[in-house]
């Protein structure tokens, strides 16, 4: 046995981006011993790169906002299949969230009435988005980060958490190693909050970061716990597609907020071509009115841009098909133009989009104020995870809870822009209030040391290997290439069977690779015991994705294009069965009760 | 495609030396791809750090032919490639292993200032009346990606050690007192720790954390100046000791 130090808490965070911070702080607050655990250094997790903004009806910029408002919008864009009760706790509860990060020192950009201003983004009826130029995410993060490190948690930075530990039913901790000397650690807790974000580095062509393995997912599924709606992946519609080493990192749908228009390679603005029937009367008519609603007109209508991001990708991905592309395989995004039309031209661009006018300029070369972007849809976020309650975040597995990307429910079939940060605040904060409950009251849990024992075991294997000649980064890649080719965003069955095989394929090449080197910081032992969790939650994705018979949100079947009604009533649950292999089945939603119904019916 | 060779500094806390490896690049890739190239295919136990490879994170610095780096953000096409190039972790932090540098003292000194201290909210809601006009001072300052360049260059962190120390808080954390400071609801005074326990003074204004800062913060004239100036006016201004003394000596 390799030996490891053990900590003790009430309760483990897993993950410090916004939903495991803001749980910590709560569940600190609360008065528990908290300890929390992240993969990177603190402030550098995923939602520190989030740009956009923070949705809230704050109502500062149009006083017609309101929860009902962003609720409706919410469970339109989700196409229904939400968790109603999420919608409505995360619309009521995300401007007290928004107006918290100020009460920490967070610092929005201002209305003139020096009040938190609020921008346009895809979906939202109103400008919704409270924001920070284009560096919302660094805001939110720096801030929880900078308060949370004085509410009295131990914070564990650098360190990989590969098993829940069970005392029986119910969790008592968690297993993992920490990158720079490979010691092992053990977290005993009752009470294990998982925030541990998304899965995009399961495709080629991501906006995600390393991080994104889908490892929360991964160990709540093999501690028992149900996953839900893995089949809809969003796929942003403007990642960057040139030069090929950046192909997939994000490009803000601020952009479009701000007044960027796509146009394919004749210079047609194509989004006008295509208007879906959920959002007919919510489009303008032409260029000028979109013009008008971005500039804060409040008679006219979004322009087609403006859409959801399911939508715009596939017309851009339509573009291509039909040979309109753009030279490198994208469509154009131009914001330029509004250089003419708004108050101090250029500069005013830079201002409303720092870090895109520095992205461009610095990778690419191109000065955005003076030249369109191209743009093509990158693997972005997961609206499927780890199933919870609504109101406590608590899994089917006592003492495990999920909050964040790695938690689902709240978005359905499709995220609306902005709904993540403030879903991570609100969520984050009631799993800490309710694992910190849990945990007082459930008192200690043991684990035994065969379960220690098999952890460390598992995790020292691929050094006992024999040299199977495809090494840790070669399996990954594999992987990738395979998941963007045959589980993305157009999908048809037989694409779909193809890829359970490359998955049972890629599951027996993995358990032969072999890591060379010693346990520190060794970075091809680290992605090898990636490899498990990515095909975890590979798998999950492409048996649900084969499962729903329909097109729906993010879900695009090449051979079901129409949305089907009776798919429209139901979520499919990813589970381990048994005999440990994985199980996909069939739930009916809850109905929506009447008082959300009418409301949903009044917001058209 | 084109060749390069790449020496890349190999080793842990006990010592290493610089290894080359030779390697294809193609048009529009950054030092960190190349990196993740030789990672990938002649190194798999190479330990770099990084996370949004867009300059978003601050996880990649290191030097790169002797410049503090973020190395997502330093295209190939920037370099001259007539010959090899180096890269090595920071020089003013211990080294891990490889290009990781060991930067927690950053995270201690973070915890030692004071943190945000709201004055009572304006508005019903917990919320504060500020105008764009008087945040956008601090803002400057929020576009900080704790990257550590500037800790890096600054002479006396990497030639005489005082952030190691506990002497000196360093670039990064003037910045962030200053945020704090010219944050228009904050109502916290620091000027006491800046100048006993901070080593603001030790700053001779030489600039270089400016030149190296990947968010383009005007460091120096914007953030420690300021911050010198308050403490100056403070402590070394006679009619300011009197006032302080007999209690009038306001924040702001
Ligand atoms: C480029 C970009 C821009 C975006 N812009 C917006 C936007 O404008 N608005 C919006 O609402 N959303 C946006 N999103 C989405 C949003 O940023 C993410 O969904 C969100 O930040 C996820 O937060 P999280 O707290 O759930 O997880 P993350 O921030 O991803 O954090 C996950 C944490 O878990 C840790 N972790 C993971 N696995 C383990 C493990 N095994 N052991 C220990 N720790 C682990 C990681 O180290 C990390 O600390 C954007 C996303 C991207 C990629
Ligand atoms: S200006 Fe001051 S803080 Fe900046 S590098 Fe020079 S001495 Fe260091
Ligand atoms: S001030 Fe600039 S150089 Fe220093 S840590 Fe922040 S971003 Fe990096
Ligand atoms: S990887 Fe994030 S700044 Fe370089």
């Amino acid at each position: 046995m390799a030996g490891h130090e053990t900590h003790e808490y009430d309760v483990l965070v897993v993950g410090a981006g916004g939903a495991g911070l803001r749980a910590a702080i709560e569940a600190s607050t609360a008065g528990v011993r908290v300890g929390l655990v992240c993969k990177s250094l603190l402030g550098k997790a995923h939602t520190v790169m989030a740009e956009g903004g923070m949705a809230a009806a704050l109502a500062n910029v149009d006083e017609r906002d309101g929860w009902k408002v962003h609720f409706a919008d919410t469970m339109r864009g989700g196409q229904y299949l939400n968790q109603w009760r999420m919608a409505e706790i995360h619309a009521q509860e995300a401007p007290a969230r928004v107006n918290e990060l100020e009460a920490w020192g967070a610092l929005f950009d201002r209305t003139p009435e020096g009040r938190i201003l609020q921008r346009n983004f895809g979906g939202h009826a109103y400008p919704r988005l409270a924001h920070v130029g284009d560096r919302t995410g660094l805001e939110m993060i720096r801030t929880l980060q900078d308060h949370g490190i004085h509410q009295g948690m131990a914070v564990h930075m650098e360190i990989t958490i590969t098993t829940l530990l069970k005392d029986g039913e119910r969790i008592a901790g968690a297993f993992g190693y920490d990158r720079e000397r490979g010691r092992f650690r053990v977290f005993k807790a009752p009470a294990v909050i998982l925030a541990t974000g998304g899965l995009g580095k399961a495709y080629k062509i991501t906006s995600n970061s390393w991080e994104c393995t889908g490892d929360g997912m991964s160990l709540a599924y093999h501690a028992g716990a149900q996953l839900k709606d893995m089949e809809f992946v969003q796929f942003h519609p403007t990642g960057m597609v040139w030069p090929p080493s950046v192909r997939g990192i994000l490009v803000t749908e601020g952009v479009r907020g701000e007044g960027g228009v796509l146009t394919n390679s004749e210079d047609k603005r194509f989004m006008f071509d295509n208007i879906p029937e959920l959002y007919k009367d919510l489009v303008a008519d032409d260029a000028e009115e979109g013009w008008r609603y971005v500039i804060g007109d409040r008679d006219a209508r979004r322009p087609p841009e403006l859409l959801t991001r399911d939508h715009v990708a596939r017309m851009i991905l339509a573009e291509v098909k039909a040979g309109r592309g753009s030279p490198h395989g994208g469509a154009f995004l131009d914001i330029s133009w509004i250089k003419d039309r708004v108050k101090g031209g250029a500069e005013h661009i830079k201002r409303k989009l720092p870090s895109m006018y520095h992205q461009f300029k610095q990778l690419a070369d191109l000065d955005i104020t003076e030249t369109p972007m191209e743009v093509g849809p990158t693997t972005h976020y997961a609206m499927g995870g780890v199933r919870v309650d609504s109101d406590s975040q608590a899994s089917s597995v006592p003492g495990l809870f999920a909050a964040g990307e790695c938690a689902t429910g709240l978005h359905g079939a499709n995220r609306l822009g902005g709904n993540s940060l403030s879903d991570l605040v609100v969520f984050g904060k009631l799993a800490g209030q309710y694992a910190a409950e849990y945990a007082k009251s459930a008192g200690p849990a043991k684990v035994a040391d065969s379960e220690m024992e098999a952890a460390e075991a598992e995790a020292l294997a691929p050094f006992g290997r024999e040299e199977s000649g495809e090494g840790p980064f070669q399996l990954q890649q594999a992987l990738q290439d395979m998941m963007q080719e045959d589980v993305g965003i157009i999908r048809t069955e037989a694409e779909l069977d193809k890829a359970a095989e490359a998955l049972a394929d890629l599951r027996s090449r993995a358990a032969k690779v072999k890591v060379h080197g010693n346990r520190e910081w060794n970075s091809g032992w680290h992605t090898a015991l990636d490899l498990e969790p990515l095909l975890t939650v590979s798998e999950a994705v492409a048996a649900a994705a084969r499962e729903r018979k329909e097109s729906r949100g993010a879900h695009t079947r090449n051979d079901y294009q129409e949305k089907d009604s009776e798919w429209g009533k139901a979520n499919l649950i990813v589970e381990k069965a048994g005999d440990g292999s994985m199980r996909v089945r069939r739930e009916e939603i809850d109905p929506v009760p009447e008082r959300l119904a009418k409301i949903i019916e009044e917001q058209g | 495609m084109p060749k390069t060779t790449f020496k890349i500094w190999r080793g842990d806390s006990k010592g290493g030396e610089f290894r080359a490896y030779e390697t294809e690049y193609s048009e529009g890739m950054v030092v960190l791809d190349v990196v993740h190239k030789i990672q990938a295919e002649q190194a798999n136990d190479l330990a770099v750090r990084w996370n949004c490879k867009a300059g978003k994170c601050g996880s990649c610095s290191a030097e790169v032919n002797g410049q503090p780096k973020l190395m997502c953000m330093t295209r190939m096409n920037t370099l001259p490639l007539d010959r090899s190039v180096t890269v090595e972790p920071m020089q003013a932090f211990p080294v891990e292993k490889d290009l990781v540098a060991d930067v927690s003292v950053n995270y201690e000194i973070k915890k030692r200032i004071k943190p945000f201290k709201p004055r009572p909210p304006d508005h019903d809601d917990g919320t504060w009346t500020m105008h764009q006009a008087d945040v956008e001072r601090s803002q400057e300052f929020r576009k900080c990606i704790e990257c550590f360049l500037c800790q890096d260059v600054c002479h006396v962190d990497r030639d005489h050690h005082y952030h190691l120390e506990g002497k000196f808080i360093g670039p990064r954390f003037f910045v962030h007192a200053a945020y704090l400071d010219m944050h228009p609801a904050d109502a916290e005074d620091r000027l006491a720790d800046l100048k006993e326990r901070d080593g603001v003074g030790y700053c001779n204004i030489t600039k270089c954390c400016t030149v190296v800062c990947p968010e383009h913060i005007t460091i120096t004239d914007n953030a420690i100046i300021p911050l010198k100036e308050r403490v100056a006016d403070r402590y070394y201004d006679p009619l300011a000791k009197v006032l302080k003394v007999i209690g009038l000596g306001g924040k702001k």
